[in-house]
């Protein structure tokens, strides 16, 4: 007792003088913001658990409103979306278009925005900008001009070309903000040292921005997964992406709802393991250059 | 003819042997790195876009169709004629997608700003909270959009059944021609307000509290504080999210293919400038036609994108 009540004062004495500097939300303020911030967090997560639910029910009990919850669970979709409709091919579609796009897009577009970075090139980062804003239809159809009549539709080629389309403006972007919170001096000092310009950023930029491009190449490889347009027209079936083959599920007369939704969480499940396990690269992705105003 | 004398002399004219052609190559490509790091994506980018816009501009003034192989002829701005007085496909689609952009836009700025202030201060859990938030974006649209579609089926749906658990009865959601659009504009509101937030958050923790704390010092309360003070110093940084979402905003497709299919539906219900750009290319060879709406489409993009930045250059200041 004699011991305890020095520590419990000890304690306390911080938190009276952190209360009087800045003082804490209201009692009032603190319960709603739980309430608020649990609405937000069920409201984001329900819709995507309920699709994990309906992957494990048979279509009978999905159409049976009593069995919302409380099922028995069947592994009978899954085993159909793999087996029967060839999805390891497509999987491997997915990552082979979006790890090449991606490999490919930062070889190109990292030294672009370093030098766009150096050089404050802000119209000519414009131009590869300007990729982001232009709708994809108005380049699809010259684009699949060029290539039908090349024979090349439905070629991996192709595919990867048109996701790097989407991957090189967003690694540029990133990057770019990237390179410009690193400090010039360190580049400088190497330059003092004897290293040409090129061998500076080789040898001492480049190794102090992989972090970056993690970021850029994580966040590249997602939205290259993720696309849909231009695998619509440009693939073939035999380099069909998931988002396309998600479709096999759906024909007019009816929709197999326990397919479709193991498909769906078959595309979804991959790319979510990734971005929990490199969340900090995503966030600062999403955020780059956001707030620079 | 050395090594050295062309590396230090300012031109690097000699055509040597290797080894000297070497350090001529080096010095070149050190001098002229900044095009030589930037062309590439430059070239790459703009023969895929420069090209494209050119075609497409140059087809909207004919009348292709069909095939893209087929025969053309010029008709000058017929095809912009024809789009511009056409008020059952066109003019609807452009309202819905600015209806789709703006009502979109306008609940994930403010829901966003909302969310990114409830996880301004540390709390416990944030690291979860934080987990929620990445879900939905990173989640595969096309998949979401089926997600949707179960959840919004009026038979089976969850959606009628958390109504009806409330006592309101069953709605068509997405198979109803007034409800389709308001419906989609939802799944987009679920899937990229949390961009949104990601964004604000940046922003509100790069703000200096300073300001904050002198007026909290002058006895202004929490909401005068947000309205005076955190709001108009956060004044860029929404406008570059409204500006990054408003982008892809205008430009959805996925989600609305993935729900209502080609043509937006069977009543076009949820046909917007894409997804009615993308039926006369792809569904009705209408290559002259398509090119003439995506060039106007295009200048809608650019024409909203510079007034955007026209007004962040104006709050910035």
């Amino acid at each position: 007792m004699t011991v305890a009540t020095p520590n419990q004062t000890s304690a306390a004495a911080p938190q009276v003088i952190r209360r009087r500097r800045k003082p804490l939300p209201t009692r009032l303020y603190k319960v709603f913001r739980v309430v608020a911030l649990i609405a937000v967090v069920l409201f984001l997560i329900a819709p995507l658990f309920w699709m994990l639910l309906a992957s494990f029910k048979t279509n009978v009990d999905i159409y049976d409103t009593g069995k919302a919850l409380f099922f028995s669970p069947t592994g009978e979709n899954y085993a159909n979306v793999l087996q029967r409709n060839n999805y390891f091919v497509f999987i491997f579609n997915s990552f082979w278009v979006a790890f090449v796009s991606t490999a490919l897009s930062i070889v190109l577009g990292v030294p672009a925005a370093y030098a766009m970075s150096r050089f404050t090139m802000h119209r000519s980062a414009l131009v590869v900008l300007m990729a982001r804003v232009i709708p994809g239809v108005s380049l699809l159809v010259p684009w699949y001009y060029v290539f039908s009549n090349l024979r090349m539709v439905g070629k991996f080629e192709v595919l990867i070309l048109s996701h790097m389309f989407v991957a090189l403006p967003l690694i540029v972007y990133i990057m770019m903000s990237y390179f410009d919170s690193l400090p010039l001096e360190l580049e400088e000092s190497a330059q003092v040292d004897g290293l040409t310009p090129i061998g500076a950023f080789r040898l001492i930029t480049l190794p102090l921005s992989v972090a970056g491009i993690a970021t850029a190449g994580i966040l590249s490889f997602i939205f290259s997964w993720n696309n849909f347009m231009f695998a619509l027209v440009l693939s073939g079936s035999s380099t069909k992406t998931l988002p396309v083959a998600i479709f096999d599920f759906v024909s007019y007369a009816s929709i197999d709802w326990g397919g479709l939704m193991a498909a769906a969480t078959v595309v979804t499940i991959p790319i979510m393991i990734i971005a929990l396990f490199t969340q900090k690269y995503i966030v600062s992705g999403l955020t780059a250059g956001a707030t620079k105003g | 003819m050395s090594v050295m004398n062309a590396r230090s002399s300012a031109p690097a004219r000699s055509a040597g042997r290797p080894p000297s052609l070497g350090g001529n190559v080096s010095a070149w490509s050190n001098r002229h790195r900044k095009w030589l790091f930037a062309a590439p994506a430059m070239i790459f980018v703009g023969v895929l876009i420069v090209f494209p816009l050119v075609w497409t501009l140059y087809l909207s003034l004919t009348d292709s169709q069909g095939s893209v192989r087929a025969a053309t002829d010029f008709i000058g701005l017929q095809n912009y004629l024809t789009v511009l007085s056409d008020t059952e496909r066109f003019w609807p689609a452009v309202g819905r997608t600015m209806t789709f952009t703006g009502v979109a836009l306008v609940c994930e700025v403010v829901l966003g700003m909302g969310i990114a202030l409830l996880l301004w201060r540390p709390f416990r859990g944030e690291k979860w909270v934080r987990v929620a938030i990445l879900l939905p974006l990173v989640a595969t649209p096309v998949a979401v959009g089926m997600m949707w579609r179960l959840i919004f089926d009026p038979n089976i749906g969850f959606a009628n059944q958390l109504l009806g658990m409330i006592g309101i009865p069953p709605q068509p959601w997405l198979s109803g021609q007034d409800t389709a659009l308001g419906t989609t504009i939802f799944m987009d509101v679920w899937q990229w307000t949390p961009m949104v937030v990601l964004i604000l958050l940046a922003g509100l923790t790069s703000l200096s509290d300073e300001p904050d704390e002198a007026a909290r010092v002058d006895g202004a309360n929490s909401f005068q504080r947000f309205f005076y003070i955190t709001l108009p110093l956060m004044m860029p940084t929404v406008i570059v999210a409204i500006l990054l979402r408003g982008i892809d905003a205008l430009k959805t497709f996925d989600i609305l293919y993935a729900t209502k299919g080609k043509g937006g539906g069977s009543f076009n219900e949820v046909e917007t400038l894409n997804v009615y750009a993308y039926g006369l290319s792809f569904d009705y060879n209408q290559y002259g036609l398509s090119s003439a709406v995506l060039i106007l489409f295009f200048m809608i993009i650019i024409g909203s994108m510079w007034l955007l930045t026209m007004r962040k250059k104006a709050v910035s200041k």
